[in-house]
This record gives C-alpha cells, structure tokens and sequence, in this order.
C-alpha cells in the first residue's frame, strides 16, 4: 500500500531528475531545443546580470557545499542546491499557473555523529511570487526557503525542513573563479556539450542549524557553483565524478570526469587557482580519478568510490569522506540516488583542505 | 430429551402437511428481506464509491476553500500559500468540457476535467497524478497533453497518444492523451491536465474552483478554519472532507431513506402473510394444541413450540433473503451502475460491499417480524380455555382478542394527526409514521368492519334473496370475521400500497408532464459549450442567431451554479428574459404572486423554486441576498415556481438585470419558436447556414420532453417492480389463507354436504367467498391506499424533495389490477376448495369427534 503510493509519487517525480541528470542526453527533445538558448565560446559573462537566473538555457543551478564547524568543534557538512529547469511550455501562454519554470531544491547535512545524510527537498513551478528564480542577480525562492546575494554581495539562504533548518550567511573572501575559458566550460568532446560556469570559492560562512532538536550556531567555509546550460552531457554519458576543494593556503582546485558508460572517461576538467588569484587550467588527458576505496551503500546497492585519487597534472590529491554514508538517497521521493559527500583533502599524508565530492551515475538502473 | 424428540416431531408433522404454504411464507419474508437489503446495498455502495471517489479527488487535504459563485479569482492563492498554518496549498481548477465526437448516448458527452499543479498535487492527490509515456517527463508540463483515467479511455474510445477534440464555445481544441491516469477508481471518468494549460485552453484564465489546504500538524482546525472562513470574507467557504461527506450524504438522503421505506413496507406487507399464514395454521391446530396440553405439555412449552415455527420460518427466510438481497443488489449494480434509475450519483461504478452489521440487522428484521407474526396467534391459543378449545368450531371465537376495532380506531386518528406535524431534520419521518398507522389500524379494523358489512348484506340479501350460495357465503363472513379479516389482511396491504404508489407515481408523472410543457414552451432549443465561465455565444453569435428567418421569437438563457450555503449543494441560477407583467406566462408559477408594481421601488425581482422556499426560507415577498457577479446583490421574491428539475433549488431572474450586475453578455443557450409557416426542416436548415453551426447542440423540445419522461419512468422503475412484488405477496396471502381455512372447514363442508349441498354448490360458495372478501379487501385497500397516496403526495414529496404535485387518479390501472385481484382470489379460493372437497364426505364429518 504505502509502496504503491510512494511509487506513484516517484513516477511523477522523477522527470525532474529525467532532466538534471540524464535528460541533458538531448536526442529525445531535439525538438523543442530550438527553443533554448545555446552555450557557446567566447560569449563574454556579466555581472551582476549572470548572478542572476537564464530563463532562455533549459537548465540552471546554483550549488553551495561546505564544511561547518559548531561551537563545540564538532565538524558538518551541508548542501544547498537550487535548480531551475525550463520546460519548454509554450511561452505564449498567459496563464499565472503556466510551468515555464520550475525550481527544485536540495539541502543536506551531513553529521559524523548521525553518520548518514540529513535530506530535503522541494519542487514547485515558478509564479505567483511564491517560487522564481530572478534575473539580474541571484534571487531564487522556493516557497519559504531562498538563496540570494544580497546588496553587498553576501549570499543568504534559509532552509527550513521537517528534520533541520539552516540560516546560513556566505561571503566572499575572494574574487569569483570563472571555469573553463572566461567561463565557457565543456563537458564533453563535442563543443555543445558546454555550459556556463563560474565558482565562488572560500566562501566565509556564519549562522545557525536546527538540528536533532538543538539549535546551533555555526561557520564554516563554502564553495558556490552557479552554472547554466541547455545541453551539457554526451549521449554516451553515465555519470560524473566531481570535487570542490578549499585548500588552507587559499587555492582553490575544481575537477571533474565525465564517465561513459564502460566506466571509462569520457571528458575530464580541472582548474587549480592559488591565494594570488593565479589560475591553471588542465586538459582532460591531465586530470584522472583514481578509485582507492569503494562503499557499498546498504540502502541503493550502489558502490562509491568514496576514497579517490585525484591528479591534476604532476599533483596528486587524496579525498577521504568525512564519513561513509553520505548517499543521498531519495529513492521515496524524486528517486535521485548520488553520493555527495564532505571530504578532507591530503598531499602526502598531509591535510591540505576541505572540499566535497559529487559521484553521480553510480546506482543500479533505477527500479520503476 | 424426550420433549425435544417431541417438539421437533411436532414441527415436522405440521410442515409436512402445510408444505406449500410454509414455502410461500418463507418466500415472502425472503422477498421483504431481500428488496429492503438489496435496495440498502446498493444505496450504500453508491454513496460509499460515490464519497470515495470524491475523496480521492480531495486526497489528503485537511481543508478546502470554495468561493461561492463556483469560479474565483486565482489571487487568494498565493495568499493561502502563504497563510499561517498552511503546509502545503494545492490549486485545482476543475470544469467539464464537451467532447467533440459523437458519442453513443447524445446526452452524456461531458468530460470532467481537473487542472492541476503536478508538483503540489503529489502531496496532496497522488490519484491525480498522470502517467507519461516512457522518455517523456515533460508531459506533465505540456500545454497540449491530457491524461485520461481507464473508464475516460474506454467511453471515449481512445489510447495513450492519440488526440481528444473537445468544444470550448463555438472552437474546437485538440488535446493529445499523454498517458493514464491508472489510480482513478474504477467507473470513474475523468481527465487531468496543467492547471496552467488548462487556464489557458479552456479560458479560465485566472481563476480555480478550489484550494486544497495541507495544515501544518499542530494547528487546531476548528480554530483555523474560523479564522480563515472570517478573513477571506463571505465570496468563499472553508470546508472540511467530513463537511463534503455530510454534503454528498445530503444530496441523496431523501431519495435514499425514501426507498429504503418503500423496501419497509415491502417486508411489513410480507409479515402480513407471516400472520395469515400462522394464524390459520394455529388456529386450525386449536385441539391439537388444547389436546397436548391435556396430556400435560405447559403453557410456556406450548408457546415455546409455536414460537419455534415462527423462528425457523423467520431464520430461513430471512436468511434466504440476504443472499437473495445480495444476488439483486449484483445484478442490479451491474446493469444500473448503481444509479437506480436516479441520477445522483453519476460517473461512478460503485462495488457491492456487505458488512456484517447490515447482515445482522437485516436478518434480525426480517426474524422479528416473522416472529410477531406468530406470536399474536400464539399467546392467544396459550391462554385458551382447554375445555372450549377441545370442542369443534371454537375457531372463530378465538380470534375475539385481534378483534379491536376501538384501538384501530386510535391508530387510525392518530396517523391522520401525524400527517399534520412538520418534516424532521427535512426528512418525512411523521408522514411515514402515519402511514405506517394508516396500515396497521386499517387492518386492525378489518374484522369489526367486515362483520358490520356482511352483517348488513345478510339482512339485506335474506330478504331479497333465496340463492343457497350467496346465502351462505354472506352467512359465513357475518358470522366469522376474524377469519375472514385475516385473508383481508394480506390483500389489504397489498393492494393498498399498489393503489398508493400507482396514483403516487402518476400524479407526478403527469405533473411533470404538464411541468415540462410550461418550461419548455420553443420549439428549438440551441446550446453551445461553454467559454470558461462565461457562455458559448458572445453577442456576435447572438445576434446571428436572433436575425436567422423563420422564427418568431428568440430568447436567450445564461445559467450558472451558486453556493448559498457550503453545507448544501449548488444552487442554479437561470437568467432569462422573463415577462413582467405576466410571469406566469414564462414560468409555471405556483401560490401568490407578486406584480412588478407591488415590488419596492428600484427592487429587482428573483422568482424562486419551490426548494428555495423549504431550504432557505425564501418567501413571496422577501428581501434575499444572492451572489450575482462579484458581489451579493439583493433581490425581492416576486413568486414561487415549480421545479422538478432542480431539487437543490432553483431562482430566475430577468436577464437584463443580470447583465446589468455582471456585464457578462455571453449566454449558454437560446430557445426559439418557430413562426407558422417554418417547418421543422426548414429551422434546421436556417440554423445550418450559421457559420458557426457544427459547435451547435440543437434539441427540439419534443426530444427533451421524451428524454426527460423516460429518465422520470426509470427513477420509478423500483417502485414499478415493489408493485409486482407486492401483487405477488397479496395473491399468495389469499391462496394461503384460503387453503388454510379451507383445511380447518373441512367439517364444516362434510357437514353441508350431509344437508344436501352439492360439491358444485360448494366450491361456487368458495369462490363467491373470495370474491366477495377480495372485494372487501380491495375497495378498503382502495379507500386506505388513496390516503396513503395522500401522504405521499402533500406530505412525504413536498418534505423530502421540496417539490408539490397535483392529485391524479391512474383509474384504469387500477380497475384492472382488482379486477386480476377478484379474479385470482376467486380462482384461489375456487381451487383450495376443490382440493379438500375431492376427500369423502363421511371422513370429513368424523373429524369432528
């Protein structure tokens, strides 16, 4: 009874992920692609303006991740995501309730002490002032929870859910790191398959999480990624592995692999940039992933390669999880299933940063 | 030991002897039982599916917000979005839609369409959630897609991908079936699309029917919806499911708890029978009986031994009545889906389901009323006087304690003192009390007035008459009328309630009838979609219409549905041209009326249905309040109509007014006269020349009149078939009855035959008996059943449905139903005679000792 309900739920959902995740295999809908906007080099990002939403690209998402620290010492980790998707409804329509757009949230924690995921989510079309994702300047809002970058270019964000909530202030201690060339990013070995991309780094975080009943005060340090595109993965892509890492020099390294589906790579990225500001861009045959432990999660069957090499030319970077168990496993609900998890970063048995890691495409195909 | 040995030889014996009447007992408290469990069967699993259906349409909300004209302005939603409290708010804006295609029943092309918000239905109305095909997610944002449910595909003939043409005014608009809708219950049909596309297509752009609220879990909910109710002002109505259930129940309890007392007397009419049967068969046995307790049997083991008969008559009949009452209800279910002719519950396909409870109290009826069948008898042979009931021809006597016609009396004039009290909780519980008394008191009656009648037709035949027949049948019943009131009784109530349905239901029908001509007076009546909330022809539309050549006279209608009060259902609203100085002319007016010049100065005149005038307290005369437009304008009652169409309530008004309050020019239909040369063919042919003529419903009265009487006969088609079951029981009360005397006057024939009466002679006598007791039976139960037709007409119609009827005789149907009453019992009577007299004279006669 309750599995037929939460499958019918999951059904209905689970085109958002359709389109986050796999959808970007553009054949299907070539159709309507016309309609979107095309990702394309040596367009020049603006801001403020490109802080804001690109109704025009069929998808976008604004993805904070960080380390937090409570008063006590006691580390956590947490995410925040807003996406927007276009859907390709008829524009002309003056319907109010017309679902052009629609926004999807995601956040997290990740607590050592509880050693899996805290999760929610929300999923609305834009309108009435209750759900949109401004142009302009980063503004997005689902019902009561919101991201935006307010007047002094501080980003504030308040998510409340049923198990936690978080009121989180993010500020920028460094300038924004546009990826890929001026922020024309490819992600794979077609030059459609792109999107624009530009980071925030080192992001100084303060505020409070309600959590197991208790309200805490936190900081901590994040990274934000804004990025937007209307065709991003290759047909034959399963998956990708992707890090973010604050290092405690004041670098800062993006990397990523895109994975076909033999497992092998079929794109990979990564920009290292120091306290300077100095960048260095690497070429996909620079960057390689090198699984060193695998977890297998109790709840998907998925394995993880959560312990991971990763070499950005002569550099070699070691990833261990803050814990295991940060599958993000809402199978109940959407049926997204990927592992996003806090990670301390090691040179030579050296701790050199904090970061998180996104490993996408690694559960069972999913049971519908 | 040796007792129950004896008791159950006892039983054997008796129904040994009497096996047919036994059966024919038993089938008659089986037939009682089963239409009373049948009819609550049904009733129940329609309302059940019809409240699940709903349910499932709500989901799981905790609260939702109407307005009270139907459609409202899209605004409030984001403001209960918002709301302190509110979890989660759903908007849903739900409409029906004409299906372009021809479909097989020309009257039934309505398709409800629900607009949703996929992403906050799913955590309210999972069930609403469409299905896409395979790779194609975004049909569930698409403005051209439409998801059906199984019983929507089916009716409509169409599959997952092909395209649904629907009429939106004068347009037609393809929609492409993305895919199912596979949690829909069963029967149900229904489509779901983007609330935001279907704003856009069906033009109900910025509005919704209803918001479906999710309550964060602390809030109080009365308190909440207090507050709520209070601030969003008095355009809207909170409401919660247990409000709707109520709401669904109130609809159709009336006609509900009216054929559940239909199926009552049905069993009460069968109890008769019971009686009949057992009394005769006690009194037949009254020196057996006498004879056993002489041997030393008890008093209280005679009466255990007789109310023994009667629990296992009553447990066998009321037990194969529920599996009969069962089989019915399947049946019935599966060819009327439920309906029962009536339309409340429409769009649904209802399963059967059987609670034990309903088993138990069904069971328990019908052995109840077998058991008082047989007790009455009962108590009256324990207490007899052994001696005197040992002796022959005690058996009349006996009888003396039923014989009380004073208390008959009281019953009698206490049921006319109900039928003056008000209805309760507006439903007709008095009138059926009265008739109820009515019956008993008119078969209470039946000995005192029979011998009063025989008594007189004695004298009276002796002196003109010398026929040996006739003198004796007269005799007989002068002289023996408990017996004879007891093979009254079944025809009695029998042919009471045949006679009190039959002018019940042709009163109305011919009310109806005459209705139908005073509100269907044009020839052609012409309709068009709907545009969204406003209707299908604009002014262009028409003005083509009112210039077409060939009629005399073109009115236009605007109808719309309004909710006055959330506990009850919508009200319709009529906007039409109406003529004022003689509204009689345009409505069928009932009571005082007012003229436009006795209104108040600047007052607009609302005539209002009969319902309006129960439901709401509406009078000739007062000043009401009605939503008309935005806002509550008031209006002054000018009159009264019937209306039986409507039984929610109904109220006309003139549609300049209308359009004066509302500016909405647009109207849903326009009914024409021809003028004297135009033939039917010819209007046709004008109408087709209108450029937008395909969009056009085009019905001649004539049709809607036929439509309407054949809907009006099926809803009555379950009283049709109480009639036969109630001929059926009476027949079977007087062949049971017959027979049983026939066994106990034995003697009584040996002893005519010993005085010279031929076997001839006899069974003429018999049969004159029945005749002249049918005869008897019929015109009391004539006389009973017009009063209780009475009852049915002023008090029970008026009370349950809020509507009045004229009083109509059916005379020929009931002339020959008595007289295929007369001429069976005669028959009966005529053939149980012959059986017994086929015996020898002389064995007869020594039966007497």
């Amino acid at each position: 009874m309750i599995n037929s309900f939460i499958k019918k739920i999951r059904l209905a959902l689970f085109f958002l992920f359709s389109i986050l995740w796999l959808s970007t295999v553009a054949s299907q809908q070539s159709v309507k692609d016309s309609q979107f906007a095309v990702v394309s080099p040596g367009h020049a990002l603006i801001f403020p303006q490109d802080y804001g939403a690109h109704p025009d690209f069929r998808i976008e998402w604004w993805y904070v991740t960080g380390w937090l620290e409570t008063e006590d010492k006691k580390p956590l980790g947490f995410q925040v995501t807003f996406f927007r998707s276009a859907t390709g409804h008829d524009p002309e329509n003056p319907s109010q309730f017309a679902p052009k757009q629609l926004v999807i949230a995601h956040a997290a924690i990740s607590d050592p002490t509880i050693g899996r995921l805290l999760y929610d989510e929300k999923s609305a079309r834009a309108g009435f002032d209750l759900v949109y994702a401004k142009e302009n300047d980063t503004h997005v809002k689902l019902d009561d929870w919101y991201f935006l970058r307010d007047s002094k270019g501080h980003y504030q964000t308040e998510i409340s859910a049923d198990k936690f909530d978080m009121q989180l202030s993010l500020i920028p201690t460094q300038k924004m790191l546009l990826q890929g060339e001026n922020g024309f990013s490819r992600k794979g070995p077609n030059i459609e398959q792109a999107s624009y991309y530009y980071s925030e780094p080192h992001l100084k975080v303060t505020g409070s999480i309600r959590h197991q009943g208790k309200r805490l005060t936190v900081s901590g340090h994040a990274w934000l990624d804004h990025e937007w595109s209307s065709e991003l993965l290759d047909s034959r892509a399963d998956g990708w592995d992707w890090v973010s890492m604050n290092l405690f020099d004041g670098s800062s390294l993006t990397a990523f692999q895109i994975r076909g589906k033999d497992g092998k790579k079929l794109w990979a990225y990564a920009k290292f940039r120091n306290a300077n500001g100095n960048a260095r861009f690497y070429d996909p045959d620079q960057v390689e992933f090198i699984p060193q432990r695998v977890w297998q999660s109790p709840h998907t069957n998925a394995v993880y390669p959560v312990e991971m090499h990763v070499r950005t030319g002569e550099f070699e970077w070691r990833l261990a999880p803050l814990f295991d168990d940060q599958e993000l496993n809402s199978r109940s609900t959407t049926g997204a299933v990927y592992w996003e998890g806090a990670i301390r970063i090691f040179q030579e048995q050296r701790a050199v940063g904090q970061g998180y890691l996104e490993l996408t495409g690694y559960e069972s195909a999913l049971d519908l | 030991m040796k007792l129950l040995r004896l008791s159950c030889w006892l039983l054997q014996s008796e129904w040994r002897a009497r096996f047919i009447q036994i059966i024919v007992a038993v089938v008659a408290i089986a037939m009682g039982v089963a239409l009373g469990f049948s009819i609550h069967l049904i009733n129940s699993a329609a309302l059940n599916e019809f409240s699940a259906a709903n349910k499932s349409l709500s989901g799981q909300s905790d609260m939702q917000v109407y307005g009270k004209h139907g459609f409202f302005d899209e605004t409030v939603y984001p403001k209960l979005a918002r709301y302190e409290g509110v979890k989660l708010a759903n908007p849903v804006l739900e409409f029906t839609a004409t299906v372009s295609a021809t479909l097989e029943n020309q009257n039934d092309h309505q398709l409800k369409i629900l607009g949703i918000d996929v992403l906050r239905a799913a955590g309210i109305s999972p069930d609403l959630l469409g299905i896409p095909a395979e790779g194609r997610p975004m049909d569930n944002f698409a403005d051209d897609a439409i998801f059906l449910s199984p019983a929507a595909m089916e009716w409509l003939n169409l599959e997952q991908g092909d395209v649904l043409h629907l009429n939106v005014g004068l347009e037609s608009i393809a929609l492409r079936v993305a895919g199912g809708l596979t949690r829909a219950r069963a029967g149900r049909r229904i489509a779901v699309m983007d609330i935001g596309a279907a704003q856009w297509r069906f033009h109900y752009l910025g509005v919704l029917s209803r918001i479906e609220l999710k309550l964060e879990p602390h809030i109080h909910h009365e308190v909440f919806k207090e507050k709520l109710t209070r601030e969003l002002g008095e355009q809207f109505y909170v409401s919660e499911i247990v409000d709707q259930e109520a709401r669904i129940a109130n609809m159709s309890r009336a006609y509900r708890i009216n054929l559940n007392m239909l199926a009552l007397v049905a069993l009460f009419t069968g109890s008769f029978l019971v009686f009949s049967t057992q009394a005769l068969s006690i009194m037949r046995r009254r020196s057996q009986f006498a004879f056993l307790r002489v041997m030393g049997y008890t008093r209280r083991q005679l009466l255990l031994q007789i109310l023994t008969e009667g629990m296992v008559l009553g447990t066998i009949g009321a037990l194969l009545g529920i599996v009969l009452g069962y089989g019915c209800a399947v049946i019935a279910i599966n060819l009327l889906s439920g309906n029962l002719g009536s339309n409340f519950f429409p769009g649904i396909q209802p399963s059967i389901f059987i609670s034990l409870q309903d088993v138990i109290l069904f069971f328990i009826i019908g052995l109840s009323v077998t058991v008082l069948g047989a007790i009455l008898p009962a108590r009256e042979v324990v207490s007899a006087n052994q001696a005197s009931a040992l002796k022959s021809g005690s058996e009349d006597s006996a009888m003396n304690r039923t014989q009380r016609s004073r208390a008959a009396l009281f019953c009698l004039s206490i049921g006319i003192l109900l039928t003056q009290l008000p209805p309760v909780y507006e439903l007709p519980i008095f009138g059926y009390l009265a008739i109820a008394l009515l019956l008993i008191g008119g078969i209470a009656l039946m000995p005192g007035l029979a011998k009063l009648v025989f008594t007189f037709l004695q004298r009276y035949v002796s002196r003109y008459s010398r026929n040996v027949i006739i003198l004796l049948t007269v005799a007989r019943q002068a002289n023996a009328p408990n017996q004879t009131s007891i093979a009254l009784s079944g025809v009695l109530a029998s042919f009471s309630l045949i006679v009190a349905m039959a002018i019940m239901v042709l009163s109305f029908r011919i009310s109806v009838d005459r209705w139908l001509d005073h509100v269907l007076p044009a020839d052609l009546y012409v309709r068009v979609a709907d545009i969204g909330m406003q209707g299908g022809f604009q002014s262009n539309e028409q003005n083509a219409i009112a210039g077409l050549p060939g009629f005399v006279r073109t009115d236009f209608f605007r109808v719309q549905h309004l909710t006055l009060n959330p506990d009850r259902p919508e009200i319709t609203l009529i906007a039409r041209p109406i003529d004022a100085s003689q509204p009689d002319n345009t409505l069928p007016l009932i009571g005082d009326v007012l003229a436009l010049s006795q209104l108040p100065e600047g007052a607009m005149p609302l005539w209002v249905s009969e319902a309006m005038v129960d439901l709401y307290g509406y009078a000739v005369g007062k000043k009401v309040r009605i939503p008309v437009g935005d806002t509550w304008h008031e209006f002054s009652v000018a009159g009264v109509w019937r209306d039986y169409g409507r039984q929610f309530g109904a109220v006309q008004m003139q549609l300049s007014d209308y359009q004066a309050l509302t500016g909405d020019f647009s109207i849903n239909s326009a009914a024409l006269w021809l003028d004297a040369e135009t033939t039917m063919a010819e209007a046709y042919a004008a109408l087709q020349q209108l450029p937008f003529s395909n969009a056009l419903e085009i019905t001649q009265s004539q049709q809607i009149r036929e439509s309407s009487l054949a809907i009006f006969d099926r809803s009555f088609a379950i009283t049709y078939v109480l009639e036969i079951v109630a001929v059926i029981i009476g027949l079977s009360g007087v062949a049971a009855s017959f027979s049983a005397q026939m066994l106990a006057r034995a003697k009584e024939f040996g002893m005519l035959r010993h005085i010279g009466v031929t076997q001839r002679q006899i069974t003429l006598m018999l049969a004159a008996e029945g005749c002249f007791l049918t005869l008897l039976g019929v015109t009391l139960g004539f006389i009973l059943g017009l009063g209780i037709s009475l009852i049915l007409i002023f008090i029970v119609n008026p009370q349950s449905f809020h509507w009045t009827m004229q009083l109509h005789m059916p005379w020929n149907w009931l002339l020959l139903i008595s007289i295929v009453m007369l001429v069976s019992a005669s028959l009966t009577a005529w053939l149980a005679g012959r059986k017994v007299l086929a015996g020898s004279v002389i064995r007869t006669v020594r039966e007497d000792w």
